[in-house]
C-alpha cells in the first residue's frame, strides 16, 4: 500500500522535525546563557572564579527549585504567585519544627516540605473546586503566607545555630573529595524527579493535557478537578523544598523575605520556553532559565550596576526571550 | 405515538432497545431546549437524528454524556436505568460521543489524544510511550485513516483532527456510539470511509446515533431517522421508504422551495482581484486566478488541496513566499488580516471556534466587533443602541436562534454560531468576501437562506470566493469554479463546463504532470500598465 508508505515516510520526517524543534528551543536558551556568561567574564575579572560560580549556583538553587514546581502549574494553564512568600513561610515552619518544637532533622525537614505541599493543596482547592482564577487565588495566598510567616515568627528571624547539620543540607559536601555543595545536588535531584514525572508519568501527561484544552480533557473522562489539585499540591512541595534550602543556606529563616522571588521564578520558567497559556514547556528549559536569571543577577551585581537598573535589564531580557520564542514558532 | 418500523437491517431485533430516551425535559435560562423528548436505538442500527439548528440535538447528547443534567425524564441502557453524572461515567457505561465541536488537546500528539485517560503504563504510573504509539498505529491502520500517531494534533488540518476524534471515539469499543456532525469537516471520500467504518462497527451488536444536516449522508448511512423540531419529538421514519423531502418537511414544518434559483446574476467583466503566482512555504505553488465584480467564484478540491491556504495567504493570515495580488488594478500588500479588512477583503474562517468567534462574549458583541470603530462609535465611545439595533437586525434576517442578542455566543447551537460568524462579516461591508465552508453545520432551511444571501450579495456587486467541499453547493452557486489539487490550480471551469465529474477529474489530477496554461485557468491577459510578468514559483 503506497498510502502507508507515504505516511510512514512523513511520520519519520515530522518526528525528526519535532525533535529538532524541541531541542532548538533549549539550545537557543543554552546559547544565550553562554553568551551572557562570556560577556560578564570579559566585563569583570571577578566573574570567572570558582567562588563566584558557587555563589551563582547557590542562588540558582532557590530560584530553580521554585521554578520547577511552577513549571507544572504553568504548563497546566495556571499561575502561582504564592511561591515567594510561601517559601518564606515554609522556612519559618522549618524553624518552628526544628527550633521551637525541637523535632529531629529527619522529621522536621520533611514536615517543612510537606507544609509547602499543603500551601499548594489549598491553592489547588481554591482554583479547581471553588473555581477562583489562579491569578487571584494565588495572589491571596501570597498575602496570607506573608502574614503567617510574620505572625509565626513574631516578625523576627529564627536561627538554626543549635540545629546540628541543618546548614549542611545546603553547604555541606555529600560527595567526599569533591567541592560540590549539597544544594546543587538537591536541585539536580529535584529537577530529575520533576522531569521524569512530567514526561513519563500520568501526572505529567494530564498536566500538559489540562493546559492544552481543559474542557476536552474533562470530556475524555479525566477528573480534571482532582488532577489540578494534585498538580498544585505537587508544585507546593517545591515551595517547601525551596524554603528549606534558603534557610539552610542562610542559617536562619527570614520571615520578611520571599516577595519578588515568584516573579523571578516565573521569569525563569518563561525564559525556558514554557508557554504562559499552557500546554507546553520543559524542566530542562526551566533550569536553563533559572541559570540565566542567576547569572544576570550575579554579573550585574559584580559590575556594580545599581539594583534599579538590574531590574530594568532583567525585564528587557524577559521580553527578548519571549519574543524570540514567538518569532521562532511562527517561522516553523 | 411511536411509529412502528420494520427492521431495516432485516435482522431479528431484540425487543429491548439498546438505548431508550423517555419524556426528557431540559431548559436553560430563557430557552426550552428539550420538551418531552424521546428516542430509541436498537442494536445493529444507525439512527439518524435530524432537526433544524437549535432543535436540541446536541443538548440531548450532552445529557447522555452527563455534561448537563436533565430536568426530567429517563434514560435506559439495555433496559437498565442510566443516569451519568459526567463524561467518565458515560464512557464507563459504554456511551462514546463525538461532540459537535472538536475536543482535542492541540499540544499533544495523535496517540496521546486518542488514548487520553487510558494510557498504557508500566508499574502503574510510568507511561509506555512505545506501546501507546504502537496501539494507536494499529487502531489507525485498522480504520484505514491517514494519520501519524506521533504528529502533534495542533499542526493537523481540521479534517485530520476530526479523524483523530473519530479514531478516539471508536477506540472505546462502546455499545452506543454518538456522532454529532462528524463529517462537517470531511470531504466526500473521507465521508465514504467514515460510513464504511460505521457499517463495520454496527454489525457487532452496537448502535450508532448519527447527527447530520447533510441529507444525502443520512440517506446513505441510516436505517431510521428520528426528526425533532424546537426541542420536541416529531416522528421516526424508515430511511429506505421515506424521501428526503418528507424528512425535511417534518424537520421544518413546511415545504421548502429548494433548488429553484437559476444562476441569474451575470458578473461584470471587470476583474476586481487578480492573483498571480501565489506560493506559500508549505503547500501552494503558483496559484493564479481572477475574481470579477459580482461574481461567485467557487473553489473546489479535495481536502488538503490548498483552498483554505489560498484564502489565508490572501488575507495575510499566513505568509506567502511569492506572488502578486492586484486589487482593482493596484498592487495590494496584505501583511495581516487587518490590512485585508482595510482593503475590503473579509475572510470567514472554516474553524469558527479557533478563528471566528469570541465564545464568551454576547452575540451582539461578536456581530458588531469588526466594525465597532467604523460604524458603532463616536469619538471612541461605543454607541450601544446602534450596535444593538444592528445586531438585532441580523439575528432576525439570518434567523439566529437565541433568546436575545445579549446571549453569550457559546450558549448558541453550533449552526447558530456559524450564522453569527456570517453576520459579523456582513456588518463589515467588505467588497470581497471569502467564505470558507459557509454552510458547515447549518440546517437545510438556513442553507437555502444563506444561498439566497450569497446570491443577493453578488447581485449587489460584491465579489465572493466560496470554498466548499459540498459539490452540489458549488455547482449551484458558482459562476466559475477554480479546481485545485496538491497546492496548484489545475483548471478553472465555467458554469457550463462544471459538473461533478469534471470537477472531480481536475481535483484528482496530478498537477506536476499536467500543468495548466493561462487559458485553462481562465486568466485575463495582463493589463497593459501591469508590465511585470506573473512571477514564477521558485523555491524560497
Ligand atoms: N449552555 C446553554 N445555555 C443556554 N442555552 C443553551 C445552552 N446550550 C444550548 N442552548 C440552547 O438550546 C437550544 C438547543 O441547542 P442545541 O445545541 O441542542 O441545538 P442543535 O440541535 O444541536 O443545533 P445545531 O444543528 O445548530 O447544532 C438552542 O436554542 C441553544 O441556544
Ligand atoms: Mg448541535
Amino acid at each position: 500500500m503506497t498510502a502507508t508508505k507515504v505516511s510512514a515516510r512523513e511520520s519519520a520526517q515530522t518526528g525528526l522535525v519535532t525533535v529538532a524543534k524541541g531541542r532548538l528551543q533549549q539550545l537557543l536558551a543554552f546559547a544565550s546563557l553562554i553568551v551572557i556568561s562570556a560577556f560578564f567574564s570579559v566585563a569583570s575579572p571577578y566573574f570567572f572564579s570558582y567562588d563566584n560560580f558557587t555563589a551563582i549556583l547557590f542562588s540558582t538553587v532557590v530560584i530553580g527549585t521554585l521554578a520547577i514546581g511552577t513549571t507544572f502549574v504553568i504548563i497546566a494553564g495556571g499561575i502561582d504567585l504564592s511561591i515567594g512568600t510561601g517559601m518564606a513561610l515554609c522556612a519559618v515552619m522549618s524553624g518552628v519544627f526544628l527550633v521551637d518544637i525541637g523535632l529531629p532533622l529527619a522529621l522536621g525537614v520533611p514536615a517543612a516540605i510537606l507544609f509547602g505541599g499543603l500551601i499548594g493543596l489549598v491553592n489547588g482547592f481554591n482554583v479547581a473546586v471553588l473555581k477562583i482564577p489562579p491569578f487571584i487565588a494565588t495572589l491571596a495566598m501570597m498575602l496570607v503566607a506573608q502574614g503567617l510567616a510574620l505572625v509565626l515568627s513574631d516578625s523576627a528571624p529564627i536561627y538554626f545555630t543549635d540545629v546540628a547539620g541543618y546548614t549542611d543540607i545546603s553547604t555541606g559536601n555529600l560527595l567526599p573529595g569533591v567541592r560540590f555543595p549539597n544544594a546543587v545536588l538537591v536541585l539536580l535531584g529535584a529537577a530529575l524527579v520533576a522531569a521524569v514525572l512530567l514526561t513519563k508519568t500520568v501526572l505529567g501527561r494530564y498536566t500538559y493535557s489540562i493546559g492544552s484544552n481543559e474542557e476536552a480533557t474533562a470530556l475524555s473522562g479525566i477528573n480534571v478537578r482532582r488532577w489540578k489539585i494534585a498538580i498544585y499540591a505537587f508544585a507546593g512541595l517545591f515551595i517547601g523544598l525551596a524554603g528549606v534550602m534558603i534557610s539552610a543556606r542562610l542559617g536562619s529563616a527570614q520571615p520578611a523575605t520571599g516577595m519578588g522571588y515568584e516573579l523571578q521564578a516565573i521569569a525563569a520558567v518563561v525564559i525556558g520556553g514554557t508557554s504562559l497559556s499552557g500546554g507546553k514547556g520543559s524542566i530542562v528549559g526551566t533550569l536553563i532559565g533559572a541559570l540565566i536569571i542567576s547569572v544576570l543577577n550575579n554579573g550585574l551585581q559584580i559590575m556594580s550596576i545599581p539594583q534599579e537598573w538590574q531590574n530594568v535589564i532583567l525585564g528587557c531580557v524577559i521580553l527578548v526571550a519571549v519574543y524570540t520564542d514567538m518569532i521562532r514558532k511562527k517561522e516553523t | 405515538m411511536l411509529t412502528t418500523t420494520s427492521t431495516a437491517a432485516g435482522a431479528t431485533r431484540s425487543p429491548v432497545p439498546l438505548l431508550e430516551v423517555e419524556g426528557v425535559h431540559k431548559s436553560f435560562p430563557g430557552v426550552r431546549a428539550l420538551t418531552d423528548m424521546r428516542l430509541d436505538l436498537y442494536e445493529g442500527e444507525v439512527l439518524a437524528l435530524v432537526g433544524e439548528n437549535g432543535a436540541g440535538k446536541s443538548t440531548l447528547m450532552k445529557l447522555l454524556s452527563g455534561i448537563h443534567d436533565a430536568d426530567a425524564g429517563r434514560f435506559r441502557l439495555a433496559g437498565e436505568p442510566f443516569a451519568p453524572d459526567g463524561p467518565r461515567a458515560a464512557l464507563a457505561s459504554g456511551i462514546s460521543i463525538i461532540h459537535q465541536e472538536l475536543n482535542l488537546m492541540p499540544h499533544l500528539t495523535v496517540a496521546q489524544n486518542v488514548f487520553i485517560g487510558r494510557e498504557p503504563r508500566r508499574w502503574r504510573v510510568l507511561l509506555d510511550e512505545r506501546e501507546l504509539n504502537a496501539r494507536t498505529r494499529k487502531l489507525i491502520d485498522s480504520l484505514g485513516l491517514p494519520l501519524d500517531p506521533t504528529a502533534v494534533v495542533g499542526d493537523l488540518t481540521v479534517a485530520h483532527q476530526q479523524m483523530v476524534e473519530i479514531a478516539r471515539a471508536l477506540s472505546y469499543d462502546a455499545k452506543v456510539l454518538i456522532m454529532d456532525e462528524p463529517t462537517a469537516a470531511l470531504n466526500d471520500a473521507e465521508v465514504a470511509t467514515l460510513h464504511d467504518l460505521i457499517r463495520r462497527y454496527v454489525r457487532t451488536g452496537t448502535g450508532v446515533i448519527y447527527i447530520s444536516h447533510r441529507m444525502d449522508e443520512i440517506r446513505a448511512i441510516s436505517d431510521r431517522v428520528t426528526v425533532i423540531r424546537d426541542g420536541e419529538y416529531v416522528d421516526t421514519v424508515d430511511s429506505a421508504t421515506t424521501t428526503t423531502d418528507e424528512i425535511i418537511a417534518r424537520m421544518v414544518g413546511r415545504t421548502l422551495a429548494a433548488d429553484a434559483r437559476p444562476r441569474d446574476v451575470r458578473p461584470d467583466r471587470e476583474t476586481v482581484l487578480r492573483v498571480r503566482g501565489l506560493c506559500t512555504r508549505s503547500l501552494l505553488k503558483d496559484v493564479s486566478f481572477d475574481l470579477r465584480q459580482g461574481e461567485i467564484l467557487g473553489f473546489a478540491g479535495l481536502m488538503g488541496a490548498g483552498r483554505t491556504e489560498v484564502a489565508r495567504a490572501l488575507v495575510g493570515a499566513d505568509r506567502s513566499t511569492a506572488g502578486e495580488v492586484t486589487l482593482r488594478g493596484e498592487r495590494a500588500r496584505v501583511r495581516n488580516p487587518a490590512d485585508a479588512v482595510r482593503l475590503g477583503i473579509g475572510y470567514l474562517s472554516e474553524d469558527r471556534k479557533r478563528y471566528g468567534l469570541l465564545l464568551d462574549q454576547t452575540v451582539r458583541a461578536n456581530i458588531t466587533l469588526g466594525a465597532l470603530r467604523q460604524r458603532f462609535a463616536t469619538a471612541g465611545f461605543v454607541r450601544d443602541r446602534a450596535a444593538r439595533a444592528e445586531a438585532a437586525g441580523y439575528v432576525e434576517t439570518l434567523r439566529i436562534k437565541t433568546p436575545s442578542p445579549e446571549q453569550r455566543t457559546k450558549n448558541l447551537s453550533g449552526g447558530n454560531q456559524q450564522k453569527v460568524v456570517i453576520a459579523k462579516w456582513l456588518v463589515r461591508d467588505c467588497d470581497i468576501l471569502i467564505f470558507d465552508e459557509p454552510t458547515r453545520g447549518i440546517d437545510v432551511g438556513a442553507k437555502e437562506e444563506i444561498y439566497q444571501l450569497l446570491t443577493e450579495l453578488a447581485g449587489q456587486g460584491k465579489s465572493i470566493i466560496m470554498i466548499s467541499s459540498e459539490l452540489p453547493e458549488v455547482l449551484r452557486l458558482a459562476h466559475r469554479v477554480v479546481v485545485m489539487s496538491e497546492g496548484r490550480v489545475t483548471r478553472t471551469l465555467d458554469a457550463a463546463e462544471a459538473t461533478q465529474e469534471t470537477i472531480m477529474h481536475y481535483a484528482t489530477l496530478r498537477p506536476d504532470e499536467n500543468p495548466a496554461d493561462a487559458a485553462e485557468l481562465g486568466l485575463e491577459p495582463p493589463a497593459p500598465q501591469a508590465d511585470e510578468e506573473p512571477r514564477k514559483a521558485g523555491e524560497p
